[in-house]
Formats: structure tokens, C-alpha cells, sequence
């Protein structure tokens, strides 16, 4: 079971948190102004990447609140978390961080 | 027990034990496990195999045994399958008994498997023996298999033990209580941090308990272990767990350890679980789990009385026993000569040692000769005699070109052998670290970890003893640095009477004799034999994967501890590759088999799941409801008075709600208080209709989407304030609704000044539906005026309710005049019985879940989850009405505007009249437009909801059909196994469309 690092209350045990999908993705909103194919791809598309993937999680059984988290999908380990509305991190950097 | 010696070993002789193994008596004494009283009582047949019943011994002395399995328990409500015998410790009156035999150990007619037929099961037998007739599989095949091949038998009645869980952090766990794992402890412990050290033998000092040769610090082995578990006991920041198996390794240092209590207990104290399952989480584990002893593979290496050698070794030293008169000794590794010296100090007479090796020598092989054994080099083993126990062992000289000469028959009662060490790396490798090639060890070692943890020990390839003490000893004290502990001064541990030993092997022997014929085990509890990878490389397995599932190596349940090596060995040298080409199969947990029970826990019967009652539920029980599940709630399902079955309670049931008045049990809505200045803007967005000019007082029939634009939850919606709503969700629906707006509020509005909060819990619910609904409420409210004129359908007050502060909401999922009154829940039971009475007048009638269900699908009213299914769009289901298509934005807004959510031949719900009137369709039975069209038909459609409705004295039902609005009038057809219904399509409402009840 892992530890993950809630940005609000520090670490705590895996079966507090439940996974939100993939972060910083748009939500699909006005009627106008995106074609189908956009709404269709913020919908149902995400990148599934090996490796370095950005999550929305929340710490449900804690907290409440939704947070942001940065999770290699080879090891399974989170890489970093921080807070709703804070800029995605430089997945390049982390990766060249984590290889060291 | 006349294979016991007069002294030695740990037993106690003045406790004698008496226990019975396949219905006879023997005794043993405390301290004996059931295999160390098994051999001295001179038992060697224990089981038969798994495939060709072969008859089998016990081959070693631990957890790794193969072949030793049995049953154990006094009954049923007690029994245990597959167990190890060398690791059963004896108590008084412990009854075991073999397995996978009929009718007899000693005679079994699943032998024939092995003389007979089996050349008729070779590797990948299962993959390709069955393919043609598919028929023949489930009927033919595969029972016969079943019955044929087996382990033992489970129990048919609940286990009668109990087990609990416990959640524990340490500074550092220490796993595995030999050498290394002490003197882990040790250096750790020193350090002022804390301690955990499991082991998962009854008592700690793993093979120092059966060294009787060397001397570590002036102090005999079992000395030596006494001192430090003092030292140990002695502080309080020490865990001892001894007969624990840490039996997984998970992400972060987290490890899941079984721990055994009371089945070592003749008469366990009642207030002792069977077993405990420890959930660890450690700063830094120190693995220290030893090495395990390796098979040679050669022709009937499986006969009762083949042993591993330093598995007689700790039968002779540690338990007294002498596991045969007259031993040959097979090996490939010094080992076995410390062996060979120990047996023969015990009064065994050693045959040979027929060493693989053609140069060997050393100080151990010096002492043998010197001792007189006759030690053969370049020796092997050809074959072996004796059906129930070995009366031979065929040895043979190697010769240059590697194949064997002819063999001389040595007569013996004992074949020990030894293919080398192999370190034991499964929790490393659950830990997900890297396994090296060690080339001079021929084994596989720990490499780079992933979590914090180190090997010590002889689980990473050290086999001195001096240097696994001190291997030991410094890993504990890294581990308690690593968690910033004072560390102790490393310390060079002094070991006398040490001798190197080295050598090995791996895979097949040499033997000579028709490969076609002679079976040389590399699995014995699978039974697959060295010519079963042969033949799987041959047929182009290459992959150690591939060839562990096409021959069942290594998949029992030892996961292969003693022939995963020698498997890999086979495939290499078949493949003419090297060992770490081939790969290693992956460890997983559980380390040893663990009983379901450890991982169960206190989570079963009524504390398997939460079960949520409502105010009512007592109530309800007195009256003689029936009860249905749904999710964790139980709810009253229908109220049978005494001769009624469930059809006629439910049609009085609905025909009280129709012709008077009915009371139900609602509390299990959930139930969402929306609070703050921008609670209407929340909501306008969260839900399809429009709020703002929803009147404080009123209610309305709310639904939410998801992003994607299809039904996720509806329910009434009240609004209180301007700035406060009541917001109901479906039963069950209340976490998920919650969530899914703690989402937006939390991430795409966090601009909204709003709180949201559960309420599901606090508020108990009880509708009064029926034409004299108001008659009863009125009742019960004083003075509040309950006219149609003040408050008419959808509306909402806080009012007393039965001397309550409560809330009144006036809303029908009957279409009769309705009531939802709400209190706080503690009130619930009161307020349930203060309704019933005042409804005694007008012969109120309580309902359950059933006559809900009925009435509302009489309505047309939908269920989410019933006539949805998270495909369904607010117009598939009739609801287009309540989309505010003028809102600038809400979710799901977006997705709707799509071309194909608003396609002519999506799923659309609508009525069903059977034909036949009397036939009710079964729920979820698929729609057809051509009952005559050829097999797979092309489905247009499904039934969600089908009821006999008494209201409108036939069937009805709700369908979810493929353009199924212009469809009305039309009539399709649902094939059932009984023969095909054929119903006509109708408006989905059966009763009251223009809704005039709701206005009596
Ligand atoms: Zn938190």
C-alpha cells in the first residue's frame, strides 16, 4: 500500500485517497465556440503514458479536497502532488531528477 | 518410536504426545513437528502425488516441503488442508491425515495414473489433450482430471476459528530469525530504535538449532541464539514474533505478516484468534531469510525415504531422530559432508557419497574419508528401488563425455542429496528489486532495490557463518542509521569450527537409461519431471515464463521453492544458452500458502459489509416484512399479512396507495444540503434545470449529468432559502453525487461561495402517498395549513412534524397526493409509529420497496440505474422537459449538443403490453424486431422494468428500444428459452397521464 503526500494534510496511506483521472485536462464547456472532435477528445481521449502521468486524486477519507499528483506508471510510486490550480510541473525536469 | 535416539536434539522426552496420523496412534514428544514424529516412528509414506499418485516421503525440514502435505484438524469446522508436516508442531491428540488417495495411503488406485497412463500426460497435457469435442471438456475431462489429480479436500462447514488484524509501525523489521537475522536484531536493537524480528518457526535460531559443530564467541550455536533472544527479550523497544511468516512485500515498506497463535495449542485458550495478520509499515527492513537446499534431478529421485541432506541433518540434531539406518548421500556441494559427519556421530551408516564432482576435496572431504565413509567422485545416481520406501540407490561413475557408466546397486533406507543453495530472494523480489546473476554461486542474488530494505545473509549468497553473523550485524546496524538511530560499532564476530564450503548444480543428470521411461522429478508437488521441459523447449517454449505454465513447474503451491532453479537449469542447457538468459519467474506474496481466514479477518458474517437499518427497520420486523438488500441498506420489501405470499401483498399494497393511503419508508434518499450566496449559480450548473427562479418553498424534480452527457443521478430538489437547497439522490447515489460536485466545486468553480454538506444520515423520511395522504399528515402538523391552495404539490416548509421540528415537502413518486416527512433521524421510530396511528382511521397501510416500485413504473417514473444505465441522455428517458436548454452552461451541456445524442434510432425508453396480458417479461430480457430471423438476432432494444400491475389489472413494462418512440403502436418480440413474447409498444405510462390525482 503505498504513501501518498496529500498537499494539505502530508503523508498518509493509500486507501485514503481515490484517484480522479488524468489532471489538467480542459473541461468541455460552450456550445460554440469547440467542434465535436474537441469535446469528444477532452472526453474520452487520455494520453495513458508509461512512465511519468499527471493525476487529479483526492483525499477522500481525509481532507475532501482534490489535489494534483505526478505518478510514474512503471513503478507505480508518486513522483510529487501538489495543489489544485498550481502549474503543471516540468515532467522533463522531475524524469531527469528521478534518473539521477 | 524406535527411530529416535536415547538423547539429543531440543525435544522435551519427559513431555510424551500422543497423536494419530490416517486413524493410527503413534507418540512423539512436545517439541517434535508431525514430520520429526512422523520418521521416528519410522513413517516415510505420507502422500501420494499430485498427478500420478506416486507414493511420497518427506523431503525436508521447512516450509519448501513438496510432497508432506496432509490435513489437520479434530472436525470439519477445524480442518486444514495442505499442510507441511515438517512444519506442524505436535500437540496432544493432533489428528492428521494424508491426502489425494483412495481408498488407501497404502493402497491407491490413482496410482494407475503413473504406471499406465503416464505417458498419456505430458507437459502442456491440459493445453492440448482437450481441445476437440468442447463438449467433452466439462463433461468427460474434466471431472475425471478432478478426481484423478488433487490436493487435499476443503471443508464443507464454516471455519469454526477466528482471526484478527492489526496495524503496526516499527523503526525496523527485521525478517527471519537465523544467523543473520539476529544479529540484525542485535545491531539494531543497540540502537535505541525499534524492533520488530519475525520468524516463521516456533522458535527462533533457524539452522544455529541444528548446528552442533561450530562455536560463535566461545559459545555453542544454541547458546549463542539463548543469549540474544535474552539480550532481545530484555528490551522493551524489541518486537519477538515468533511463528509469523512475512508473507508479502508491498509498496513502501509495508508488509503483510501471518501470525499463528493456537495451532500448536492441544486446548487453545478461547480467547486467542488462530491467527493474526500484522500489517507492518517499517522506516527500513532488514531481510534475512536464508538460502533453501536444492534437489538433484535424477530418475525416481521421489521415493519415500529420498531426503534433502541437511534436512536429515536437523531431523538428527534438532528433533532426535534418525530418518534411516543406512543413508547414500547424492551431492554436488560441501554441504552435504557435514552432513555425511553429523549422521554417522549419530550412529547412521553412510553407504557412499556419490559427488558429482570429479576433483573434489577439502577439509570436509578429508574428514569424511578420514571418518571411513567411501566417498565416490564424479558419481552419480542412475535410479532408485523400493515402491513405499528406498531399498536401493543406483550409483555410477560419470565418464569423460559426460554420460553415466553402468550403475552398482547400494543398498540403503536413506538417499540424501544436495544440489546446492539457492538464496531465498522472493521477498526481495516482491519488493520489486533487481535480481543479479551471481556466476560463481550459479544463483540469483539481490541487486538494486527499490524500497528500503537490505539482504543479509545467506538470501544474498553468503554461506559462512562467520560472515553472515557479520553480514547480519552490520545490516541491522545501517538499517538503524538509515532511521537515524545511535549505531552500534561494528563487530567482528568470532566463529571457530568453520570450514568453506562451496559447489552446486544445477538441472538434469546424467543417467543413461531410456529417457522415454525413467521420471526425474524437478517439481514434486506438481509432479513435472526433467523430460516434461525438455519437451516444452522442444515444442518452442523458450521463455522460463512459458514453460513454468506449459509444464505447471514451479506453479504449486510452493511456487517452486525447491525447483524453480533446477527448472531454469533444464531450460538453459537445453537451449544451450546461459541461465540468465532465460529468465526468472516473478515472485509473488504469498510467501507460504496463508489461510483465507488471516485475510478476512473480522469481516465476515454480519461484520463482512456495514448494514445500514432504517428508523422503520424494527418496526417492520414485528410486522413480519420481508426484507430485500439494497447496497449496504436492508429495506422493507413488502409487508405479507398470514396467508399472503409476495404477489397479493403487493397488489393489497399498491391498492391501499390508489384507494387510500400507504406509508413508506424513504430514509435511505440520500440527502445533500447545498449552503451559501452562490448555492442557485451552483446549481444551475450541476443540474440540468433551471434554479434561479425556483421560489423559496417550492421543490423541483432535478437531474444531473455527467461531462458526457448522460443521466449520472435526479431527485427532488427543495429549496429552503435563497441560499440553501435540500438536495436528494437516489438510494445509494449519495457519495457519488457528493463527489461529483466536491469535484467542481473544488476545481472548476472554485469561484462559488458554496458549502456542501451530507445529510443522509440525519434526517429519517417517511412518505404518506395515497388519496387520504393529506387526512393522515394533517394530523400531525397542528396548525400548518396543508390546503392545495398553500401548499400544493412540490412544495416545501420547515415545520413541527409530530412535535418535531421537521421538514414537509409535499412530493408523489406514487402519482397520488403525497408527503415526504422529514425529522431528525433519531425520531425516526416515533415518528413512523405517530403516522401509523394517525393513519389507523383511514386503514393506513405501510409498503415496501416492492409496491414503490410497482406504483412508480405505473407512473412511468424512472429509476436511475434501472431504466438508466450511464448511457442513457435526459431525452432517452423521457426528460427532456427538464434541460434548460436557455442556460448558458451546465454539465454536461456541451457533450448533449453532439450530433449522436440526439440521433433518431438511439436506445429510447417506452411501454411494453405483453400479448398475452397475464405474462410478465423478465427484467432485462433483450428485444427483437424479427422473432424469425437466424441466430445471434439483431437486438434493438432491452426490458429495464416488468411488473403485474393491479392498478391496471395486467403486465407492464418499461424498455429501453432503439428509436423506440416512433415505434408506439408497433409490436416487438423477446425470445426466452420458454418460446418468444410478443408485446406491443405503448407510451411508458400505464395509469393517470394527464396527472389528476395529484390535484384531488
Ligand atoms: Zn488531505
Amino acid at each position: 500500500m503505498l504513501i501518498i503526500n496529500c498537499p494539505y494534510c502530508g503523508a498518509r496511506p493509500e486507501v485514503e485517497f481515490r484517484h480522479a483521472g488524468e489532471a489538467h485536462v480542459a473541461r468541455p464547456a460552450g456550445t460554440e465556440s469547440l467542434t465535436d472532435e474537441e469535446v469528444v477528445d477532452r472526453l474520452y481521449f487520455r494520453s495513458n503514458p508509461k512512465g511519468m502521468t499527471v493525476e487529479r486524486w483526492r483525499h477522500v477519507h481525509g481532507c475532501g479536497r482534490f489535489f494534483n499528483a505526478v505518478r510514474d506508471t512503471v513503478s507505480d510510486f508518486f513522483v510529487t502532488t501538489y495543489k489544485t490550480g498550481e502549474p503543471k510541473p516540468d515532467l522533463e525536469a522531475l524524469k531527469a531528477g528521478a534518473a539521477k | 518410536m524406535s527411530f529416535r535416539k536415547a538423547a539429543g536434539g531440543r525435544i522435551d522426552r519427559n513431555k510424551p504426545i500422543s497423536f494419530s496420523f490416517d486413524g493410527k496412534t503413534y507418540q512423539g514428544y512436545a517439541g517434535d513437528t508431525l514430520a520429526s514424529a512422523l520418521l521416528a516412528n519410522g513413517v516415510h509414506l505420507v502422500g501420494r502425488s499430485f498427478k500420478y499418485h506416486r507414493p511420497r516421503g518427506i523431503l525436508t525440514a521447512g516450509i519448501d516441503e513438496p510432497n508432506a502435505l496432509v490435513g489437520v484438524g479434530k472436525d470439519d469446522a477445524h480442518y486444514t488442508p495442505n499442510l507441511r508436516a515438517p512444519v506442524i508442531e505436535l500437540y496432544d491428540g493432533l489428528k492428521a491425515e494424508s491426502q489425494n488417495r483412495w481408498p488407501s495411503l497404502g493402497f491407491d488406485i490413482g496410482a494407475v495414473n503413473d504406471l499406465l497412463l503416464s505417458r498419456f500426460i505430458p507437459a502442456g497435457f491440459y493445453y492440448k489433450t482437450f481441445m476437440w469435442p468442447k463438449s467433452f471438456w466439462t463433461k468427460v475431462y474434466e471431472p475425471k482430471i478432478r478426481a484423478a489429480a488433487g490436493l487435499g479436500r476443503a471443508p464443507e462447514t464454516p471455519d469454526a476459528a477466528r482471526y484478527t488484524q492489526v496495524y503496526q509501525t516499527t523503526d525496523i523489521l527485521v525478517v527471519g530469525a537465523g544467523p543473520a537475522g539476529l544479529s540484525a536484531a542485535l545491531s539494531a536493537s543497540r540502537s535505541g530504535k525499534r524492533v520488530m524480528l519475525v520468524d516463521e518457526q516456533a522458535e527462533m535460531g533457524g539452522s544455529l538449532l541444528h548446528n552442533l559443530t561450530e562455536v560463535i564467541e566461545g559459545k555453542s550455536a544454541s547458546e549463542w541464539v539463548a543469549d540474544a533472544l535474552t539480550e532481545l527479550k530484555a528490551n522493551p523497544k524489541v518486537t519477538l514474533l515468533p511463528r509469523a511468516t512475512a508473507f508479502g512485500y508491498y509498496p513502501h515498506n509495508f508488509i503483510g505478516i501471518n501470525e499463528r497463535l493456537t495451532d500448536h495449542l492441544a486446548n487453545p485458550p478461547a480467547n486467542l484468534p488462530r491467527e493474526r495478520q500484522w500489517q507492518v509499515r517499517a522506516g527500513e527492513v532488514v531481510i534475512a531469510i536464508g538460502s533453501l537446499e536444492r534437489p538433484l534431478v535424477f530418475p525416481d529421485n521421489d521415493r519415500p525415504g529420498v531426503m534433502m541432506a541437511e534436512a536429515a541433518r536437523a531431523y538428527v540434531n534438532r528433533w532426535g531422530v534418525l530418518p534411516g539406518r543406512r543413508a547414500v548421500i547424492a551431492t554436488a556441494h560441501d554441504s552435504a559432508y557435514r552432513v555425511a559427519l553429523d549422521l554417522k556421530a549419530a550412529g547412521i551408516q553412510i553407504a557412499t557419497i556419490a559427488d558429482l564432482r570429479g576433483d573434489v576435496s577439502g577439509e570436509l572431504v578429508s574428514a569424511a574419508e578420514a571418518a571411513g565413509i567411501r566417498v565416490q567422485r564424479g558419481a552419480v545416481i542412475t535410479g532408485t528401488r523400493g515402491r513405499k520406501r528406498i531399498t536401493q540407490a543406483h550409483v555410477a561413475r560419470i565418464q569423460p563425455n559426460g554420460t553415466a557408466a553402468a550403475p552398482e546397486a547400494i543398498a540403503c533406507d536413506l538417499l540424501l542429496m544436495c544440489g546446492g543453495w539457492t538464496p531465498s530472494v522472493h521477498l526481495f523480489s516482491q519488493s520489486r528489486g533487481k535480481l543479479t546473476f551471481d556466476e560463481a554461486l550459479q544463483a540469483y542474488v539481490p541487486g538494486q532495490s527499490v524500497e528500503k530494505e537490505r539482504s543479509a545473509g545467506a538470501c544474498r549468497g553468503l554461506f559462512d557463518l562467520g560472515a553472515i553473523l557479520e553480514d547480519g550485524w552490520k545490516a541491522g546496524a545501517d538499517a538503524a542509521a538509515a532511521v537515524g538511530g545511535v549505531v552500534a560499532p561494528f563487530r567482528v564476530i568470532d566463529v571457530k569450527g568453520s570450514v568453506k564450503e562451496s559447489g552446486g548444480y544445477l538441472g538434469a543428470l546424467p543417467h543413461g537409461r531410456n529417457v522415454n521411461t525413467v521420471k526425474a522429478f524437478v517439481d514434486f508437488q506438481n509432479d513435472s519431471t526433467a523430460k516434461d521441459i525438455k519437451l516444452a523447449v522442444r515444442e518452442g517454449m523458450r521463455s522460463i515464463e512459458h514453460v513454468k505454465r506449459y509444464t505447471t513447474t514451479g506453479m504449486a503451491t510452493d511456487q517452486g521453492k525447491t525447483s524453480n532453479m533446477n527448472a531454469l537449469g533444464i531450460v538453459a542447457d537445453t537451449l544451450k544458452t546461459p541461465v540468465p538468459a532465460v529468465g526468472l519467474t516473478t515472485f509473488r506474496p504469498p510467501y507460504s500458502p496463508i489461510t483465507f481466514g488471516a485475510f478476512a479477518g473480522l469481516a465476515r458474517g454480519d461484520l463482512f459489509d456495514p448494514l445500514r437499518k432504517t428508523p422503520s427497520h424494527d418496526w417492520a420486523t414485528r410486522a413480519g416484512a420481508a426484507f430485500e438488500p439494497v447496497g449496504q441498506w436492508m429495506r422493507a420489501w413488502y409487508f405479507a399479512r398470514p396467508g399472503e405470499d409476495m404477489h397479493a401483498a403487493v397488489n393489497r399494497e399498491v391498492k391501499a396507495v390508489r384507494s387510500s393511503v400507504g406509508m413508506f419508508d424513504a430514509s435511505t434518499l440520500g440527502k445533500i444540503e447545498v449552503v451559501g450566496p452562490d448555492a442557485a449559480a451552483f446549481m444551475n450548473l450541476l443540474y440540468t434545470n433551471a434554479w434561479t427562479k425556483l421560489g423559496v418553498g417550492k421543490c423541483r424534480y432535478g437531474v444531473m449529468l455527467r461531462e458526457d452527457g448522460f443521466v449520472m443521478d435526479d431527485g427532488v430538489v427543495g429549496r429552503l432559502a435563497e441560499d440553501r437547497f435540500h438536495v436528494t439522490t437516489t438510494t445509494g447515489g449519495a457519495p457519488r453525487v457528493l463527489h461529483h460536485m466536491e469535484d467542481y466545486r473544488q476545481t472548476e468553480f472554485p469561484h462559488l461561495d458554496v458549502w456542501l454538506t451530507s445529510t443522509t444520515e440525519q434526517w429519517a423520511v417517511v412518505a404518506v402517498q395515497g388519496p387520504k395522504a393529506r387526512d393522515v399528515v394533517r394530523k400531525l402538523v397542528g396548525d400548518f395549513d396543508l390546503s392545495k391552495e398553500a401548499f400544493p404539490p412540490m412544495s416545501v416548509a420547515e415545520t413541527a412534524i409530530a412535535c418535531v421540528p421537521g421538514r414537509l415537502f409535499s412530493v408523489s413518486f406514487t402519482g397520488e397526493i403525497g408527503y415526504e416527512l422529514n425529522v431528525p433521524a433519531d425520531y425516526g421510530a416515533a415518528l413512523w409509529e405517530a403516522v401509523f396511528e394517525a393513519g389507523r382511521e383511514f386503514g393506513i397501510t405501510p409498503y415496501g420497496t416492492e409496491t414503490m416500485h410497482v406504483a412508480r413504473a405505473e407512473k412511468g417514473y424512472i429509476i436511475v440505474g434501472q431504466e438508466t444505465d450511464g448511457t442513457a441522455t435526459p431525452d432517452d428517458v423521457g426528460l427532456g422537459w427538464a434541460v434548460g436548454k436557455t442556460k448558458p452552461d451546465f454539465v454536461g451541456k456541451r457533450a448533449l449538443a453532439r450530433p449522436a445524442m440526439s440521433a433518431p434510432d438511439r436506445k429510447q425508453m417506452v411501454g411494453l403490453f405483453t400479448e398475452d396480458p397475464k405474462v410478465v417479461i423478465e427484467e432485462g430480457a433483450q428485444i427483437v424486431l424479427d422473432p424469425n430471423q437466424p441466430v445471434p438476432m439483431k437486438m434493438v432494444g432491452h426490458v429495464t422494468s416488468s411488473y403485474w400491475s393491479p392498478t391496471v389489472g395486467r403486465s407492464i413494462a418499461i424498455a429501453m428500444l432503439r428509436g423506440g418512440r416512433a415505434r408506439i403502436g408497433e409490436t416487438v418480440y423477446i425470445p426466452m428459452p420458454e418460446g418468444t413474447i410478443a408485446a406491443k409498444v405503448v407510451e411508458p405510462a400505464f395509469y393517470d397521464k394527464e396527472g389528476e390525482r395529484l390535484n384531488g
